[in-house]
């Protein structure tokens, strides 16, 4: 049996989604941008597609959704026009991300530190989640952006946006917000709360990968970060990709469809899964799981470092993941773990399980037993649980 | 860079078969406890190394007979990825039945090199190579133990991230050979600073005598001191002793040294003779080179080559 619970990493194309995109590659391939008909029939479906990604964030009509490669485009947009049209030119000298975003925004924020611009990395708390306070106590007369996700990728935690947005409107501070954990899993309408700009990626939601999207209220367009032939209203430059398009377009308007379902057929499976894992003796879950995406768990099993628990996983066939040391090639620690700050010694053990629509029953009565069976085993190897003869010293204090 | 480094794969593809095997089934997994150490007339060492918090650790179990130092049975425990359980057990494997003085030379290179399929594919990713030191810095905790030591007497070199284990001259000559500015590249140079942090600058979790930081400005300043000395322009026929001395080690540190260490070797110079026409320059191989098949074919001439090129046209490589 092969199981997949990693879709906060990707998802499956929706079969529904992929045959929409397959006209697009054999027949209908001409460029849009082109005068005759082999450009123009494909206008339909890009207007269609367009339509249902608008529906699908509430954009008003008169707002810009630019579709983009992927989010890391969306997101490395935002910060470096930011830097551009804010930073460079001394209007203002600082923007505030937290310090769990996304590396598309904490690396990007990074590489404008080193072009001169402060930052404030906002902390989380021992639950993974943000005090909108502190983004209120961090925002000075020169800082030009707020950057939060919506929802976390590693715990699943929903950051309080709407507050945080309320804070920077009081402000006059722009508001960017990653929505790409969000869609799909939680409402997401950008008229319900203020932001002026809004990442998300179609692999997250069960669309093919390469195609992403930015939200833009209107007037707060950014000037393009790819120039060229002006296509997306001259906000993005580069031929559209028009299957991807589509096929984002029908996997938006699906994932809307599905989004009740999510809630609560996904979220009761989610939730019986995790309160079985969590029988299981010296497991941990950080953030409360109200306060989460229906369908992510990030657990710490004691004494069982998170890529021993893949391996014995991926023997059994089933996928999941870990940010933790080993498996990323940065050899770090989980970010949110060492943020949260609670246990350094469960920094290393978290790993992550991330359901879909797709995920069965079935599916997590298996992958149960085999966690079950890899703790047994993996505990029996660990030195966490080993024999120690009496008045043992492990000195290790001495040394970490 | 290039092809095969721009789509990154499984690290688990590049472990060896015997990586593989052994963290499916650990052949020296378990505990000696005290009454089966006296069932053996051994004494039980337990010793630790490494700790969760720093993604790796690891306990040692040895029975040593008292009368000849000979590890009579040896087990491990071990939390961590399956590099590190898979290390652990080899190097469990390889301390059996030696006396605690031939255990503690045992290297995590030697750990590594048993671990392979083949001689010559590593068998483990770069990454990865760091979960093999912890099982040699464990060897020496339960030696130092055993003779009642400080285990800072089996060290014979300065450590200044102890979660990778890498040495001050490691990363003084790292940081001189590739030009390192920051903290980040000596972290993807050595794995240096990449854990606990302790190392980069004070006030991590734990006091340094050196940090990254220092040797960075350390190395800024000598740059600064050298582009204020004057340049010597001349022929190695016409310089001192030590000055040839120094000419050849500038170039064998700035072309030649970087590879031998990636492979885990050295060289170090022992002499330099005038025969005749010729300068004989007399080096000895260290590390991984000696007894290396290529030591003295292929990386001998790129060596001499090299010295010819950049240095004089009428230098001889022998190596002793």
């Amino acid at each position: 049996m092969r199981v997949y619970l990693d879709n906060n990493a990707t998802t499956l194309v929706d079969p529904h989604v992929f045959a929409e995109m397959e006209p697009y590659f054999v027949q209908k391939y001409g460029n849009p941008n082109s005068l005759h008909s082999f450009g123009s029939e494909t206008h339909p479906g890009l207007k269609d597609a367009m339509e249902k990604i608008y529906a699908g964030i509430h954009a008003p009509k008169e707002d810009s959704v630019v579709i983009t490669s992927c989010a890391t485009e969306s997101n490395n947009w935002v910060l470096k026009s930011i830097y551009f049209e804010y930073i460079l030119t001394g209007r203002k000298n600082h923007i505030i991300v937290s310090e769990v975003e996304h590396p598309s925004v904490i690396a990007t924020a990074k590489f404008i530190e080193s072009m001169g611009c402060k930052v404030t990395y906002l902390p989380i708390n021992h639950e993974g989640l943000i005090d909108p306070q502190t983004v209120r106590e961090s925002i000075t007369s020169k800082t030009a952006l707020v950057s939060v996700m919506w929802a976390n990728n590693e715990t699943g935690a929903i950051f309080p946006v709407e507050e945080i947005g309320a804070i920077c409107a009081e402000h006059n501070v722009l508001f960017h917000t990653d929505a790409v954990q969000a869609i799909g899993k939680t409402p997401v309408d950008v008229q319900s709360l203020n932001v002026d700009y809004l990442t998300f990626s179609a692999h997250k939601f069960h669309g093919p990968k390469g195609v992403g999207g930015l939200y833009m209220k209107k007037g707060r367009e950014l000037s393009p970060l790819l120039h060229g032939g002006s296509q997306m209203g001259g906000y993005r430059s580069g031929t559209l990709n028009v299957a991807g398009i589509v096929g984002m377009g029908k996997a938006m308007e699906q994932a809307i469809d599905a989004l009740d379902f999510e809630m609560t057929e996904v979220r009761e499976m989610r939730d019986a899964f995790e309160d079985e894992l969590l029988k299981i003796p010296d497991t941990f879950v950080v953030t409360p799981r109200e306060k989460r995406t229906p369908n992510t768990i990030l657990i710490s099993f004691r004494g069982i470092e998170g890529e021993s628990m893949l391996w014995d996983l991926n023997r059994a066939g089933i996928g999941a993941s870990t940010g933790s040391a080993c498996a990323s090639e940065d050899l770090e620690s989980n970010p949110v773990m060492e943020a949260i700050g609670a246990d350094a010694d469960l920094a290393h053990t978290a790993v992550r399980f991330s359901l879909s629509r797709y995920t069965t029953q079935e599916e997590l009565d298996y992958t149960l037993e085999v966690v079950k069976k890899a703790v047994e085993r993996l505990r029996g190897i660990s030195s966490s649980y080993a024999y120690a003869p009496e008045g043992h010293n492990s000195g290790l204090d001495a040394h970490h | 860079m290039g092809m095969d480094s721009l789509i990154g794969g499984t690290i688990w593809d590049e472990y060896s078969q015997k990586v593989t095997d052994l963290m499916n089934n650990p052949q020296n997994m378990g505990e000696i406890t005290k009454e089966q150490a006296a069932e053996m007339g051994a004494e039980l060492i337990v010793a630790d190394f490494g700790a969760e918090s720093c993604g790796d650790a690891v306990r040692l179990y040895w029975a040593v007979d008292p009368k000849t130092d000979v590890i009579k049975e040896a087990k491990f425990k071990s939390f961590g990825c399956g590099t590190a359980i898979a290390s652990s057990d080899t190097m469990v494997e390889l301390c059996k039945g030696k006396t605690v003085d031939e255990a503690v030379k045992i290297t995590n290179i030697d750990v590594e090199k048993a671990m392979r399929d083949t001689p010559d594919v590593p068998a483990v990713p770069p990454q990865k190579m760091h979960c093999s030191v912890m099982a040699y810095d464990v060897i020496k905790k339960a030696a130092a133990q055993y003779k009642g030591v400080d285990i800072e007497s089996f060290e014979e070199e300065i450590i200044v991230c102890e979660c990778a284990r890498v040495s001050l001259s490691t990363l003084k000559e790292v940081i001189r050979l590739n030009d390192l500015t920051t903290i980040e590249q000596i972290t993807d140079y050595t794995k240096a600073g990449a854990f606990c942090k302790s190392c980069i600058k004070p006030g991590g979790h734990e006091a340094k005598d050196i940090y990254l930081v220092d040797l960075l400005a350390e190395y800024e300043k000598e740059k600064l001191a050298k582009t204020a000395a004057p340049g010597a322009n001349v022929s190695f026929a016409e310089m001192t002793v030590v000055q040839r001395l120094k000419a050849v080690e500038k170039v064998i540190d700035e072309n030649i040294r970087q590879m031998l260490v990636m492979d885990g070797g050295d060289i170090e110079i022992l002499d330099i003779k005038e025969n005749g026409a010729h300068f004989d320059i007399y080096i000895r191989y260290l590390g991984a080179c000696s007894g290396c098949a290529s030591s003295s074919t292929g990386t001998l001439f790129a060596i001499e080559n090299i010295l010819k090129e950049k240095v004089d046209e009428n230098i001889r490589v022998l190596p002793i």
